[in-house]
């Protein structure tokens, strides 16, 4: 590959091999290599970083302001740290308008508060129009850790959780770049998912949320990093009904969209049953579920087996090219 | 009385495991009856789609039904040299908007992809869902020449037809058609004639029937004695067609039996089809992999060159040579093997970096294989 | 090349076209191809042209097939 495509920032296949291709030999140690959502450093933090290139800037459910603050939160959460404090770099574009830019930071603030972390340093700059599409916001965040991802304890029995329904980022997203002549009620899911950090102490073995890629990409990573194959039920997997009509009108995998306030959890055998309670419980992930299992009966290690609600098997594959909705 | 079909889950009773357990059973049934497997060819991206995605194939093969993929994506067989006359004037001409759909950028060809491709100052290639949206681009877009580069079978050929009709109506004076139009019963037939792929029986896509209706196909049953179902596109309708076949096949009875009945009526649409005959003209049409077929394409009636690409900008659409050494698409297209025969699948040929069409259209064989399939393949 | 969903047409817009929904997303669709239709038909709908009615009817028939399916297997 000698020009850098679009597929490779799309948190698929072709990601993953750039990650470990090139960045991982260029930058060799023992806090990367790990490859979680954070960096697990020494006194007991964690530091993670993200860069916010989303188009359209606001979109049905949010907007760059609230997935940068969302986004970078999330990634600590995951990782087993309380999210704290916040980096905000802003890449904007000249000529975008002040009102938009202070309506970007209103959610920015907002946000924050809500996640009671707080906006510590940053950096501004303004590139000349054409340099950037609008603003490209970054953030990195860094918070002490609570819990630690256990993915080597991971075994058959253990069962897979999600926080709730899937794909609705990314099909907002998608109905807001291109209307397709529809009309849907479908708004991003981004929220945050601090409401997850106790679980840490009750059985939670690795968490991951669900962004590019999808479902199915989270659960082939999780299989890849295992000694066992996963089954999940796709009877068993949320959806709402509103992203349902339109995936199969314009002919999408939901299982390939992005969402920005889901997790996928793997949970001690005998604690998930709390586990869900507990989620279930609680207003923002009151669709939580439990979609499946690892085991060792069925498939190889590193497969991540979806049965089908017709009964058959299908292999979950990371996503590979940039999902466009087919119309024949 | 509500119907069922008008609950949240609409189709439940058609994806649900124990319609299709009982189905597969009944199949079962059939095929102890006949006393040897049979093989089944579809014709038609979205049955390959169903059969992947919902897990069937295996289901199937136990049950003694080995499911083939025939020439069922449009984007796959266009050969390249369309793609290739649509790049060499958006690369030498400035202000042209070729729109075309999304999986069609992607297809390599000897000169790189639509995706890749580079357009002449002024000029781009936009990506478009529907033809009406390319109609839209014209009216908005006066000062361009927008080329529809629209391919597709009978189910999106009077769509297409549709729309270069309105285009005449509201006199546009800059938009314009490159058909890449396939018919699908020609197809059937030269796979048929050349008897190079043993078939027992057909799977008849439920859509383009919609258009076109039941008797298109009689020929295959009257002619060759080759069993055939009309089927949609939930697992338990598939699974009906397949068990409609294997009946057709036990009682030595072949004929052209409907089952998707919910969809498909005896004659089709018949406005489409006027629409298709007032506007469009059959013509031998060379096919990737199938070679060429008599009247199995369609292009623009001279009434309406106007709109038609290919003589408005003298686009030579000639046959060349296939530029990737190894790449089977054509034998995929034709049934003659699967995508896991080819030498080239999933190790030089991927996703990620496609050889050929096959790999790249959301409709093709070798792209649904790689991502449905429970991996025999990699690694 | 077959990709289609059906959809109850719940308004005409009267230039041919008319939005149809699907589990409460709504398309807007050209309905040229099937000039009798009314709201409240259910049609498919492909690359947003309408191209075919749903016969409700049949449906249910289908549906009762599967039903006889069950019980000539449970009584096998």
């Amino acid at each position: 590959m000698k020009l850098v495509s679009l597929e490779m920032g799309s948190g698929g296949r072709l990601m993953q091999e750039f990650i470990k291709e090139r960045l991982l030999p260029a930058f060799k140690n023992r806090y990367l290599q790990v490859l979680h959502d954070s960096a697990l450093l020494p006194a007991g933090l964690a530091l993670t970083t993200d860069s916010y290139t989303v188009d359209p800037i606001f979109f049905p459910g949010g907007d760059i302001g609230t997935l940068c603050v969302n986004g970078t939160v999330n990634d600590l959460v995951v990782s087993g740290a309380r999210p704290e404090y916040l980096s905000l770099a802003l890449i904007i574009e000249e000529g975008l308008e002040m009102s938009s830019l202070e309506r970007i930071l209103r959610s920015v603030r907002k946000t924050a508060a809500r996640n009671r972390v707080q906006i510590v340093t940053g950096d501004t700059k303004v590139v000349p129009r054409g340099q950037a599409d609008r603003i490209y916001i970054n953030t990195a965040g860094i918070g002490h850790m609570v819990g630690r991802p256990q993915p080597e304890k991971i075994k058959p029995g253990d069962k897979i959780l999600v926080t709730g329904t899937v794909g609705e980022h990314g099909l907002a997203i998608m109905l807001a770049r291109n209307s397709f002549r529809l009309s849907s009620r479908v708004r991003s899911d981004c929220a945050p998912l601090v409401f997850l950090l106790p679980l840490w102490k009750k059985g939670a073995l690795w968490m991951r949320d669900i962004t590019r890629g999808g479902l199915a990409t989270v659960l082939s990573e999780l299989a890849d990093r295992i000694s066992y194959p996963l089954l999940v039920e796709e009877t068993r997997i949320p959806f709402s009904r509103a992203l349902k009509g339109a995936v199969e009108i314009l002919g999408i995998d939901p299982l390939y969209l992005a969402c920005e306030g889901r997790a996928l959890l793997v949970v001690k055998e005998g604690d998930a049953g709390r586990a869900l309670r507990a989620l279930r419980n609680n207003h923002a992930s009151g669709q939580a579920a439990i979609i499946g299992e690892v085991q060792d009966k069925i498939g190889r290690k590193g497969e991540a087996l979806l049965r089908t609600s017709s009964g058959g098997l299908r292999l979950l594959e990371p996503l590979t090219s940039e999902l466009l909705p087919r119309i024949c | 009385m509500t119907p069922k079909k008008k609950s949240p889950e609409l189709f439940a009773e058609w994806r649900s495991g124990s319609t299709v357990r009982n189905l597969l059973k009944t199949i079962s049934g059939e095929i102890i009856a006949i006393k040897r497997p049979i093989r089944i060819m579809e014709v038609c991206g979205t049955h390959t789609m169903t059969l992947h995605r919902a897990g069937l194939k295996p289901l199937l093969r136990e049950a003694g039904v080995e499911m083939v993929s025939g020439p069922g994506c449009p984007v796959c067989i266009t050969p390249d040299y369309y793609h290739e006359a649509i790049i060499n004037l958006v690369t030498s001409q400035k202000n042209i908007l070729a729109a075309t759909f999304g999986d069609m950028t992607r297809v390599p060809t000897a000169r790189g992809s639509l995706q890749t491709t580079v357009p002449f100052p002024g000029s781009e290639i936009k990506i478009v869902y529907s033809p009406e949206e390319a109609l839209e681009l014209a009216g908005k877009n006066p000062g361009k020449e927008v080329i529809f580069f629209g391919a597709g079978f009978e189910t999106t050929i009077p769509a297409i037809a549709h729309t270069v009709k309105k285009a005449a109506e509201k006199k546009l004076t800059n938009f314009s058609l490159l058909a890449a139009l396939w018919l699908i019963p020609p197809a059937i037939e030269a796979i048929l004639k050349s008897g190079e792929v043993a078939i027992d029986g057909f799977i008849y896509p439920g859509h383009v029937s919609a258009v076109i209706g039941q008797k298109a196909y009689t020929f295959v049953a009257e002619k060759f004695g080759v069993p055939g179902a009309i089927a949609g596109f939930e697992p338990a309708d598939v699974l009906l067609g397949v068990l409609s076949v294997s009946r057709q096949i036990r009682n030595g009875r072949p004929e052209v039996s409907n089952e998707y009945r919910r969809v498909v009526r005896t004659d089709g649409n018949p406005l489409a089809l006027t629409l298709m005959a007032e506007m469009l003209q059959p013509f031998a049409a060379d096919w990737r992999g199938l070679g060429r077929i008599q009247n199995s394409g369609l292009k623009l009636k001279p009434a309406w060159k106007e709109y038609d690409a290919t003589t408005r900008f003298d686009l030579k659409l000639k046959p060349s040579r296939s530029h990737i050494s190894g790449c089977r698409c054509g034998d995929v297209l034709k049934g003659l093997i699967g995508p896991l025969d080819c030498p080239l699948f999933a190790r030089a040929c991927n996703p990620d970096h496609p050889l050929g069409p096959c790999m790249v259209s959301y409709e093709g064989a070798c792209l649904i294989e790689y991502k449905y399939s429970s991996g025999e393949k990699k690694k | 090349m077959c990709l289609a969903v059906p959809g109850k047409v719940v308004s005409l817009e009267g230039d041919g076209t008319g939005k149809v929904d699907y589990l409460g997303t709504t398309v807007l669709a050209n309905l040229s191809l099937l000039p009798e239709v009314k709201v409240g038909d259910w049609v498919i709908v492909h690359a947003g042209f309408a191209i075919s009615r749903l016969d409700r009817t049949e449906a249910r028939r289908t549906l009762k097939l599967f039903k006889e399916l069950e019980k000539l297997n449970l009584s096998d």
